[in-house]
């Protein structure tokens, strides 16, 4: 069971509040993706959650039971270091052994568990191996091994792929979902990359200087945004924010538009635009041109789109697909 | 091309490394060779060639009593440095992990203490330690050269506790480990090279220390600084003696730093490994 209950949670650092106050309800056996940029506290919440930080107010329960103020190796969590935390001084075999050790199993126990984790993980060659001499992406298996052979009721990754190159970050990013998959256990993610969290997330928390902006499913977040915040992070390349007149015409301060819920013609269209970088990635082409009032947009095209540099190019968006925002950045 | 020009720098920074290491060596290697040169042949000029002679080794034993230098800078030299770490462990440590807005502070104001020339503080610390009846006792010493490197052996220690990252803790503490077991499988292992490189460089920089050494003692607690020292003086300069005498002294600590030389250089180039 891994069923996460924050009530109320705030943290701050002597005078610096880092979270003013949470209300999660994270559900046993969802993948849940705690989502925002850099230093908006998605660490520090997780933290909260694993009992490496203490709560400044509010409380934590894990399956109905009130762990606040509890240890943490007693809320039955793992957690998959940024930096791995492997130790340095065992070997791959003790690294994965070592949750079951402090658990008191005995040798036999530890033996298999540790060889069917190694199995699973494809660690089975490397078990006598320090982790000075493997890989990153070897590395961040065996933490994820030492993870589970505790069988908790809840893994925490911490940025996990972010020490990884971008093809081997795809590689761990499905093996993590697969693994999640086979597991059903409830996994807390926490990532800066929307990416990983559109592609992986059962739920997504978008957090922004340590408030909940929006929880929903991905594709929740990316249809109904609920503010521009939300809008203009979920989603690559970026909704098109478009303010002024442009905006007014549909009774809002701010109408959003994705890249892909824009229409593109050489002949007619709403918004007329002169064509500047083009990025063909084969598939797509992402186009960033200037639109007069209305501004900059990038707007993704079909990927044979042949048009150049300073060409005239006219842009329509889909009626249905326009987003609009309030005063105060709400959707409308 | 690349390859040649770069074959022909290594070799540079070979030869160069070399010439450095033998001008830095060569005073040590001439106390040696001297050593084994009569006295006639010592003063008789610059020659890399001694006859081979041990007169100069038995007049240094006939003289005075070795291992009785040698025994005193044993029990000084260890006992400082364990006397030192047992401090500095702990105070090390509480900095390394749980800093707080004064430990930069703190940490500056010990080295500092290492700024001020010894002999500003000759005349108390003599005072103080005639008053006390430590003069020429081992225990004096002992406290002496601990409390004299203690702010070195501080600051190696907290650069060492400062390189063992905080989530490998954390994820002990994740893993179940008590905090015993933190200690035990963890933390110890961790730490045990760290705190061997700084015992063996407090080792060598005690046995080396000649200043309080050599002022603080006239024979019970005498270590080999005050045999050296005791040979440079009365009756004109005997080299060959001096040199034997030398040799005899630092031959130890040579020797235990040749057997120790990866900690030693791990202790010494700290902070840069990883
Ligand atoms: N131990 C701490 N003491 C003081 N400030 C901290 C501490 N840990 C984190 N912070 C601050 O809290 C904020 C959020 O940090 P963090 O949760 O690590 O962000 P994220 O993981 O989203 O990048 C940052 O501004 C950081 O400087
Ligand atoms: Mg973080």
């Amino acid at each position: 069971m891994g069923n996460i209950t924050l009530k109320k949670v705030s943290k701050s650092f002597g005078a610096t509040t880092i979270i003013p106050e949470i209300d999660l309800q994270i559900e046993d056996g969802e993948f849940v993706v705690f989502v925002g940029p850099s230093g908006c506290g998605k660490s520090t919440l997780l933290r909260l959650i694993a009992g490496l930080e203490d709560t400044s107010g509010g409380s934590i329960s894990i399956d109905g039971r009130d762990v606040t103020g509890e240890a943490p190796a007693k809320r039955r969590l793992a957690m998959v270091f940024q930096s791995y935390a492997l130790y340095p001084h065992m070997t791959v075999y003790k690294n994965i052994a070592f949750p079951l050790k402090m658990a008191g199993e005995d040798a036999a126990v530890i033996d298999k568990k540790v060889k069917d984790a190694a199995r699973v993980l494809n660690l089975t060659n490397y078990l006598e191996r320090r982790p000075g001499q493997l890989s990153g992406g070897q590395r961040q298996r065996v933490a994820i091994g030492r993870a589970i052979v505790r069988q908790p009721s809840a893994f925490l990754f911490d940025e996990p792929l972010s020490n990884l190159d971008a093809a081997l970050r795809g590689t761990m990013r499905l093996e993590i979902s697969e693994l999640h998959h086979q597991l059903k256990t409830t996994m807390i993610y926490v990532t800066h990359d929307q990416v990983e969290a559109m592609t992986m997330a059962d739920k997504i928390v978008v957090l922004n200087a340590g408030n909940i902006e929006q929880v929903g499913s991905p594709m929740e977040l990316y249809k109904t945004p609920k503010n521009l915040f939300v809008a203009g992070f979920i989603g690559s390349p970026k909704m098109n924010l478009i303010n002024g007149t442009a905006a007014a015409k549909h009774g809002a301060t701010t109408i959003g538009v994705r890249p892909e819920h824009l229409g593109i013609s050489t002949t007619s269209g709403e918004w007329k635009a002169t064509v500047g970088v083009a990025e063909h990635l084969g598939s797509d082409t992402f186009l960033h041109v200037q639109a007069g009032d209305v501004g900059t947009l990038t707007v993704r095209a079909d990927g044979e789109l042949g048009v150049r540099h300073g060409e005239t190019v006219y842009l329509t968006p889909s009626p249905n697909k326009i987003h609009r925002f309030g005063a105060d950045g709400r959707a409308m | 091309m690349a390859r040649a020009v770069s074959t022909r720098r290594k070799i540079g920074f070979t030869v160069a490394a070399w010439v450095v290491a033998l001008l830095i060596f060569f005073p040590i290697l001439y106390t040696i060779i001297t050593s084994f040169k009569s006295e006639t042949e010592a003063i008789a000029g610059f020659s890399l060639v001694p006859s081979g002679t041990l007169e100069s080794y038995a007049e240094v034993q006939a003289q005075s009593n070795y291992f009785k230098f040698f025994l005193n800078s044993v029990v000084i030299a260890v006992g400082s440095t364990i006397l030192a770490l047992l401090i500095a462990i702990p105070a090390a440590w509480s900095m390394a992990f749980s800093p707080t807005k004064r430990t930069k502070d703190i940490l500056m104001w010990m080295l500092s203490t290492k700024m001020m020339p010894a002999v500003a503080v000759l005349v108390p610390i003599y005072l103080i330690f005639r008053d006390a009846n430590l003069l020429d006792t081992r225990i004096g010493l002992t406290v002496m050269l601990m409390l004299i490197n203690l702010p070195i052996v501080v600051w190696m220690l907290y650069t060492y506790f400062r390189e063992i990252p905080g989530e490998i803790l954390e994820a002990a503490r994740m893993d179940g480990a008590t905090l015993w077991g933190e200690i035990v499988h963890v933390l110890t292992p961790m730490a045990v090279p760290g705190i061997a490189s700084t015992m063996l460089l407090n080792i060598i920089l005690a046995w080396n220390e000649a200043f309080w050494t050599i002022r603080l003692t006239t024979t019970n607690a005498a270590p080999l600084t005050a045999f050296i020292a005791s040979f440079s003086s009365p009756q004109g300069l005997f080299w060959a003696k001096l040199s034997a005498a030398s040799t005899l002294a630092i031959a130890p600590i040579l020797i235990m730093g040749w057997f120790s030389q990866r900690q030693l250089v791990r202790g010494l180039t700290f902070g840069a490994v990883k």
